[in-house]
């Protein structure tokens, strides 16, 4: 089967696990890494694997004779916001696992479908890719004006982009629980647990529900969508059954949802289930975007326009 | 060196925000008038108003407020005279926003509190606070877990952020005296040329004012305190009783000692669901170290799921919970009736 051509653009830690997910895709041909210090880690792995190392940044892709279909951005927010329309502009898609937020949320579980032809679509935050499915699950069963996340990830595996922009976080995952989860209102919190062993990532998820909501069928829904999640993040797991309480004390009936999810270990440490699950995410929504461009070259689109309008 | 001419140490009362999570986060704003016109006339310099959790808390989480928080404070500071309304924040929880509201509603002292080796968290919110010309205070929760020079090296984040005095808070109840020494004595050393040093004390070892004490004579100026000791877990140390002994010591805090004792018996105490007892679930979280403001959600986790409040506790001390993680409670408590079963 043909694949998309693909680049990573950052070979930090998340730009580095990520690369080895995408290695294995049979829907993605990753040629190229890009970072700026040819002796870092990322790049030397990147050789040592076979793919194309380059430290000369963004210019160099962008000047290149054979620019990459899809383009992976994992530098900052600040990068991207910079990158972005230079990549529209050469008819790269991007996906962008930043908290710039150019395109559209995407979470694979949820709607991956609906922007198959965006040329940037943005990957929310580790904790919206991890607690929105369980919102999902609940909201197209009953409806909920009120969902709450908390996740809490190991101190080490907060890098120091998270902690200088904490509250891009809660802002980004709250709306997130909104537009994508489908609750009326959506609140985030984020904690940074320094405890070592360093714990997994470790995610609650609070939906408020009607007072007569049929649980069976909730809980139904949350299984389903924990074993499709669990397709693409294999470390994605229910940490207990899911606990409903009836309203009390001023407060509404809900269901409190727990899950774990612990990373694949491809480059970043087991515990890291917060990388983890966004390098695994971005490779679901970059495979289904290159499964999308090239069933559109098969079908007889020229290149460009199934590439995206210039 | 003292707080200033006048007072040898800065007293800040915080059962309006501490107590709120003995009170069920159930404040209406009668009462936080009543506790601030009280407090304010016996001279506390400083009165914190907020939900338990900091601006933003009101949640499944941390439980609902009853009244809105920004009400609240808007309450307290059109009643204090003299006192300085204080607010509490935490990055992760609470955002910039909640900084720029309480500081349009006439807040002056923001403190943004982190676990305690997690200060760069409230870089941000810290650059922010001043650049609003809000008086700025750091929290080191759960001090008891980190050594003395990790946590004068987390202080010291937070100094270059902005931050003018730094706490050093034994949110579990935990620290024993010369703990609180030494840790005090470490952030004097390393920050104490360029900002002050605070103590947040629990009741949960009934050492309250001991340990205030020591953090006084080891260079601390700023010092909290809940009336009547409302406050989660065991309580606070009590401030009028506090004030009490800093008055037989001869260390100046401003306060009319006998007012408070009265402040304490007539308005403060009528607004608490009881009083804040050492018992065995508070005695629980001084010596295992857990983060106070878990009691009423272990006590209720308990009821809820029919297992002990005390081993809910106890493996929250073996999990090594960090403050926020009440979602855990309910985790361990579903835990133990599946073990049980």
């Amino acid at each position: 089967m043909t694949k998309a051509t693909a680049a990573i653009v950052g070979s930090g830690n998340i730009g580095t696990d990520l690369m080895f997910k995408l290695l294995r895709s049979d829907a993605i041909e990753l040629r190229t890494v890009v970072g700026i210090d040819p002796d870092s880690e990322g790049l030397r792995l990147a050789r040592a694997n076979g793919v194309q190392a380059v430290a000369e940044g963004v210019d160099w892709l962008l000047a290149s004779d054979d620019p990459p279909q899809i383009v992976f951005e994992a530098t900052s927010a600040y990068a991207h916001v910079r990158n972005a329309p230079r990549y529209r502009e050469a008819g790269i898609r991007a996906v962008d696992l930043t908290p710039a937020a150019r395109g559209p949320f995407v979470i694979p579980v949820v709607n991956l479908a609906e922007h198959l032809d965006e040329m940037n679509v943005n990957m929310v935050t580790c904790g919206g890719q991890a607690t929105i499915p369980m919102v999902h699950a609940v909201a197209r069963t009953v409806p909920v004006p009120y969902a709450e996340i908390v996740a809490t990830v190991a101190s080490r595996s907060a890098g120091p982009g998270t902690r200088a922009n904490i509250d891009e976080f809660t802002r980004t995952t709250a709306a997130a629980v909104e537009v994508l989860g489908g609750a009326a209102r959506g609140k985030a919190i984020i904690i940074l647990n320094p405890a070592e062993p360093s714990l997994i990532m470790r995610d609650t998820i609070f939906c408020q529900i009607p007072d007569d909501a049929d649980h069976e069928a909730i809980e139904a829904s949350i299984i389903d969508i924990a074993d499709q999640v669990q397709q693409y993040v294999p470390g994605y797991r229910l940490r207990q059954r899911p606990q409903f309480d009836p309203a009390a004390d001023g407060r509404p009936a809900r269901v409190v949802i727990f899950i774990e999810v612990e990373g694949a270990g491809d480059y970043l440490p087991p515990y890291s289930g917060n990388l983890d699950i966004m390098t695994a995410a971005a490779t679901k929504v970059g495979e289904g975007i290159a499964r999308h461009i090239t069933a559109a070259v098969a079908a007889g689109a020229p290149a460009d326009a199934a590439n995206g309008a210039r | 060196m003292p707080y200033s001419d006048e007072l040898d140490i800065r007293i800040t009362d915080s059962c309006l925000r501490d107590g709120s999570h003995a009170k069920g986060h159930q404040f209406d704003e009668q009462m936080v008038r009543s506790v601030v016109s009280g407090l304010d006339s016996a001279g506390v310099p400083v009165i914190e108003v907020t939900h338990g959790d900091g601006l933003g808390g009101s949640s499944f989480n941390y439980g609902f407020s009853h009244t809105d928080e920004r009400t609240l404070i808007a309450a307290a500071v059109e009643e204090a005279k003299r006192a300085k309304i204080a607010a509490l924040m935490l990055p992760g929880l609470g955002t910039k926003d909640d900084i720029t509201a309480a500081a349009d509603l006439g807040v002056s002292v923001i403190r943004i509190a982190t676990h305690c080796t997690e200060a760069d968290i409230s870089i941000q919110h810290f650059g922010l606070a001043r650049e609003l010309g809000l008086e700025t205070v750091g929290f080191l929760m759960m001090a008891h877990s980190q050594a003395p020079d990790v946590l004068a090296g987390q202080a010291r984040i937070m100094v270059d952020a902005g931050c003018e005095c730094v706490y050093v808070v034994d949110s579990a109840g935990a620290m024993i005296l010369d703990e609180v020494t030494s840790r005090v004595q470490a952030l004097v050393d390393e920050i104490g040329s360029h900002a002050q040093v605070g103590f947040h004390g629990h009741e949960n070892l009934a050492l309250g004012v001991a340990n205030s004490i020591h953090a006084i004579r080891a260079g601390a100026t700023q010092i909290d305190g809940s009336t009547r000791r409302f406050g989660a877990g065991a309580g606070n140390t009590p401030c009028e009783a506090l004030a009490a002994v800093c008055a037989k010591l001869g260390i100046r805090t401003g306060i009319d000692v006998l007012r408070l004792f009265d402040v304490a018996e007539e308005i403060v105490r009528p607004v608490m669901d009881g009083e804040c007892a050492l018992d065995r679930m508070s005695l629980i979280m001084g010596y295992a170290g857990v983060y106070s403001s878990f009691l009423r959600h272990a006590f209720r986790a308990a009821e809820r799921y029919g297992v002990s409040g005390a081993d809910i506790l106890l493996e929250c001390g073996e999990r090594r919970l960090v403050g926020g993680q009440e979602d855990e409670i309910i985790d361990i408590a579903v835990g133990l009736a599946n073990a049980s079963k």
